[in-house]
């Protein structure tokens, strides 16, 4: 049976908002789409990784266009989805530039979430049913 | 532990092991297998790189 104009919208649609649940929660792409392994290593893992960027006094940088580095780790560290939101909101991530780990604690932060940006590509090859 | 270089880098090796380790792989021992080579790999060539920038000068 070929697929319609409407089936191939409907996956559209769910595609995205796979993608848009697996940024959202570091790992819930694959939990949705049955694969509950890995899924639960990926929201373990990326999780306790944000955490321990913000244990090591890590910066959660803002987007400040004039300052284009800034801006770019500012976009990384986005990647993490949710996480990255609540710390800002419980005012976690100020970073203290004078901590001895501060960057060991932007590196954790920017390829935690750097690396839940591929999980969710990982998830739209998933929902495609490339893999 | 806090300000062990070594150790943050074995913690970070860690982290990204598993994750590439999950992603690259669907069997669970060939994640295991594979996340495992990236971690040695990783840690082995941090500390090689640490003992060949050693030697350079300031």
């Amino acid at each position: 049976m070929r697929a319609t104009t409407v089936d191939r919208e409907q996956s559209a649609t769910y595609t995205y908002l796979i993608c848009l649940a697996a940024w959202a929660v570091p790992g819930a792409g694959h939990l949705l789409l049955g694969r509950v392994q890995k899924g639960l290593t990926f929201l373990i893992a990326l999780t306790l990784m944000f955490a321990t960027g913000l244990w090591l006094e890590g910066r959660l940088f803002p987007i400040e266009i004039t300052q284009p580095l800034v801006a770019l780790a500012a976009l990384a560290d986005m990647g993490i989805g949710l996480p990255f939101f609540i710390a800002r909101q419980v005012g976690s991530g100020a970073g203290r530039v004078i901590a001895l780990t501060y960057e060991y604690g932007n590196a954790f932060l920017i390829v935690a979430g750097l690396m839940n940006m591929l999980v969710v590509l990982d998830a739209f090859d998933v929902a495609q049913g490339r893999k | 532990m806090k300000t062990s270089h070594l150790g943050l880098m074995i913690l970070f090796a860690l982290y990204v092991s598993v994750v590439f380790g999950t992603l690259m792989r669907d069997d669970s021992k060939e994640q295991l297998r594979f996340g495992a080579q990236l971690f040695g790999a990783f840690v082995l060539g941090g500390i090689v790189l640490g003992w060949i920038l050693y030697f350079f000068p300031l």
